[in-house]
């Protein structure tokens, strides 16, 4: 297997804080790849470092062998991936449609001047996105949502909404910060089967979860972050049997 | 001649120009949350380029027609102006896209001041007519009467309004500012250029205010390097009258302080005895503004709308 995501030595401070230490590692392509770690343990940080939010202080990104490290936000969107975020933040007075189209953008060219002469290319791309944009919807269960805004759904609908949003734009790889908080056990077995789903059609994930039976049972690997370090990677049965991982995190829970 | 009805099309047609040149604040504040003060600069070098297109063409060309000869005006305005605002938005604003908010406010006074001064090297300090070169009719409807180009700044007023509706519900680029205006970060992670859609914001609004600056020197007859100054005043009441941020409250913003000037003017000798008398029409804009911002500071519509167009 290949290395579809390379993260190599990256660090990030804020002030004093350490938040990123010489984070090193390695998302195959077709896997699951899980983020593991107490609260403040720096999952989100590395995420918005991936995505361009921050500058890194060292350390290279590379995605498909192409440098992410240095892009802005939709340039590392536009190189192949796309995010999700732990507290939604949909654009809430848009419609479900409206955020997934927008989530197209990166993928679309038509500019105003196609929209004001109604030129061919720019209609067939605009129903191509509209069509692509409904399938999305009606894959993560939600299309009967399509024209409601975004803000007035329930809130595991606007979880699959992120999803689809960010599927929209046909990402290599996909990074979920913790698609499955706040959801009941039906909607996290929903959830469960379609990230297998997205795997089986060739989409890799990266996937930051606090439900520890959820990440166990998902992900091919992962890899356990604590203050800022990586204290272990592997497959779930050697993380969860790793010392400092228990002490770290698990607790008793996994034993 | 019916008063009212007389005072009606006057309102109507001045708030339309009002409405275009407030869109371009709106639109800019909706995206951003700034105050661009140069946009009233911006429509004053829209009507003094048309003009002077327009007074070459009348004078070297004279048998031209005067549509052509408006339409040239227009076509070397609009491209103009949007290459200001895109210059403007890239010098003055974007790298203190960051900053407090008040340092941008303070370039954006300084830019118009510069564009004054810049105005009245180029043109002079004197009024510039706007030449006869415009269709003169004028009807009569029930005791009122409306010219040929007030009929035009109607039109083309709905035509824009219309227009300017279906690209941000619409289009690519309207739902990638909507977007952006909502959330810049989000959009951005979206894949969506956030620069360039600000770009584009000021350009549109830039384009809107060219065509506010020939229309409002074609229904007064005259353009002037400091006209910009009171017109982007009273466009920036109409905004925040309306809410802004929310281009459909500049829309009626901007037609009712029209409205508010025209029938203030109208009525105002009647009212107060003959004491003032119609000159102290630019009074009401700010009373409006004032009355607004201590009664309802977010606008009839409520503000930061840009997404609810």
């Amino acid at each position: 297997m290949s290395a579809l995501l390379a993260v190599s030595g990256v660090s990030k401070a804020f002030g004093g804080l350490q938040a990123l230490s010489d984070i090193s590692l390695q998302v195959n392509a077709g896997e699951i790849f899980g983020l593991i770690g107490p609260n403040g343990a720096g999952k989100t940080t590395l995420f918005n470092a991936l995505t361009g939010l921050y500058t890194i202080d060292r350390g290279e990104v590379r995605l498909n062998g192409t440098r992410l490290d240095g892009c802005k936000p939709h340039q590392v969107l536009k190189a192949g991936l796309a995010r999700t975020f732990q507290n939604i933040r949909l654009f809430a007075e848009m419609t479900a449609l409206e955020n997934v189209l927008v989530g197209r953008h990166a993928r679309t060219h038509s500019g105003v001047l196609g929209a004001v002469l109604r030129l061919p290319a720019t209609r067939r791309e605009e129903a191509d996105s509209r069509a692509r944009a409904m399938a999305l919807l009606e894959r993560v269960g939600i299309a009967g949502h399509a024209r409601r805004l975004a803000r007035n759904l329930p809130y595991g609908d606007q979880r699959r909404l992120e999803i689809a949003r960010a599927l929209a734009s046909e990402p290599a790889l996909l990074a979920l910060d913790e698609p499955a908080a706040g959801m009941n056990p039906a909607e996290r077995a929903a959830l469960r089967d379609l990230l297998l789903q997205l795997q089986h059609e060739g989409l890799t994930l990266l996937l930051i979860e606090h439900d520890v039976k959820l990440v166990m049972g998902l992900c091919d690997r992962l890899a356990v972050l604590d203050y800022g370090i990586k204290i272990a990677e592997g497959t779930p049965e050697v993380v969860s049997r790793d010392p400092s991982v228990i002490a770290a995190y698990l607790g008793d829970e996994a034993l | 001649m019916d008063i009212f009805l007389q005072q009606l099309i006057n309102g109507l047609v001045l708030g339309s120009v009002y409405a275009l040149v407030a869109l371009g604040y709106t639109m800019v504040y909706g995206i951003i949350e700034l105050i661009n003060f140069a946009h009233g600069e911006v429509t004053m070098m829209g009507a003094l380029v048309a003009l002077s297109v327009i007074g070459a063409l009348a004078l070297g060309m004279p048998g031209l027609p005067g549509v052509l000869i408006l339409a040239a005006g227009l076509a070397l305005a609009i491209p103009v102006c949007v290459a200001l605002g895109l210059l403007i938005e890239r010098v003055a604003y974007r790298p203190l896209r960051n900053a407090p908010r008040l340092a941008p406010l303070i370039t954006a006074i300084g830019v118009s001041i510069v564009l004054q001064n810049l105005a009245m090297l180029i043109w002079g300090k004197q009024y510039i007519s706007f030449p006869p070169v415009l269709p003169q009719g004028r009807y009569e409807i029930l005791g009122a009467h409306i010219t040929d180009v007030q009929i035009a700044i109607l039109v083309l007023t709905v035509l824009i309004m219309l227009g300017l509706i279906l690209m941000v519900q619409r289009t690519r680029l309207g739902r990638a500012m909507r977007a952006t205006a909502q959330s810049r970060q989000v959009a951005s992670l979206m894949g969506v250029d956030v620069n360039r859609v600000i770009a584009s914001t000021f350009a549109i609004g830039s384009a809107l205010a060219a065509v506010a600056g020939v229309m409002v020197s074609a229904y007064y007859g005259l353009a002037h390097y400091y006209m910009g100054f009171m017109l982007g005043l009273k466009a920036f009441s109409a905004a925040v009258l309306g809410g802004i941020g929310n281009l459909g409250g500049a829309m009626l913003g901007g037609l009712l302080l029209g409205l508010i000037e025209s029938f203030g003017a109208g009525y105002i000798g009647d009212l107060t005895g003959g004491f003032l008398g119609s000159h102290y029409q630019d009074v009401f804009a700010f009373f409006v503004l004032i009355a607004v911002l201590v009664f309802r500071p977010s606008g009839l519509l409520g503000a930061r709308g840009i997404e609810r167009a």
